[in-house]
């Protein structure tokens, strides 16, 4: 036997007065900022965007380096952006720029916003909302440049 | 009776954590912040000029940015755009690569790349940048895609 015993404490008997509370396990686990509901698709989206901008930065730092080599090299590489498949691209890139931005903005005010906790949630409907007036207003214009307005 | 000499459980793992030296990760983490808040700016800014004003992507040549790089204040927009726009790309990609490369050997060989690539193309954009010649020696027949300031061109 210790000689460091613990001593004995005796198990809690229900009484009226303070009857034991019912437990019993959530059928789901709630959602934590990330875990399940939009904490965690925004952040799969952010990380989606981001790789898909950091290998389009690649190429674009390599194209741009082409105004070093000739004005005809970078016309002709250039040109390529003008295509109405590059086009879409560029929407594409858009689109994704536009969604990074905008819930960037958001995990800032999560982290540094002392209420951003709370609102993650309202706070990614309203990204979800400017990305959309976003949109609205580059994709006609956009597509009017490319396809010839 | 033997006894087992057990650790104290749930001590750091590295104990000289002692308040001196600097935390990379906390300033990857803030860097990450401040920097986006910029980009922002500078990208949302990039973009409509590039591709939103007058006739949009269709505009861009090299007169087009000539015309850029001859007024100071894109200069600086695009140099701030190069070094904030791929060190934030290369260190969320770094946080990518730690998260699902679980093999060492492949860890390090995707970190090694991302440092090589971005000091690579720093140095190129930069140097692009700020070597850059509006009016270079173009055979005749090109001298219609140099900027009209040339005093040559179209």
């Amino acid at each position: 036997m210790s000689e460091k015993s613990a001593g004995t404490v005796s198990a809690p008997q229900p009484d009226k007065k303070y009857p034991l509370p019912k437990l019993s396990a959530p059928k789901m686990p709630r959602g934590t900022l990330y875990r399940g509901n939009t904490g965690m698709w925004s952040w799969v989206l952010h990380r989606i965007t981001g790789v898909a901008i950091f290998f389009f930065l690649l190429v674009h730092i390599l194209d741009t380096a082409l105004v070093r080599v000739s004005p005809e090299a970078y016309n002709a590489v250039i040109n390529q952006y003008k295509t109405p498949i590059m086009g879409l691209g560029e929407l594409g890139l858009v689109v994704a720029i536009g969604f990074h931005a905008l819930n960037g903005l958001r995990i800032i005010l999560i982290d540094f916003w002392s209420v951003g906790p709370r609102y993650h949630k309202l706070m990614f409907v309203v990204v979800i909302l400017l990305w959309i007036v976003l949109l609205v207003g580059f994709t006609p214009r956009h597509l009017m440049h490319v396809f010839g307005g | 009776m033997t006894t087992v000499d057990v650790e104290t459980p749930r001590s750091p793992r590295r104990a000289e954590r002692s308040g001196r030296g600097i935390n990379l990760e906390k300033w990857g983490w803030i860097y990450m912040r401040a920097s986006g808040v910029v980009l922002v700016v500078l990208i949302f800014g990039h973009l409509f000029v590039n591709l939103v004003a007058g006739e949009g992507v269709k505009a861009i040549d090299f007169a087009f940015v000539a015309g850029k790089w001859a007024d100071p204040f894109w200069v600086v927009w695009d140099t701030l755009l190069l070094w904030l726009a791929l060190i934030h790309g290369a260190n969320g990609m770094r946080t990518i690569v730690n998260d699902y490369a679980s093999n060492e050997l492949l860890r390090r060989i995707f970190k090694g790349a991302l440092v090589v690539s971005t000091v690579v193309l720093l140095i190129l954009g930069t140097l692009v940048i700020y070597t850059f010649d509006p009016c270079p020696d173009v055979s005749a027949d090109q001298l219609e895609l140099l900027p009209s300031f040339c005093g040559v061109g179209a």
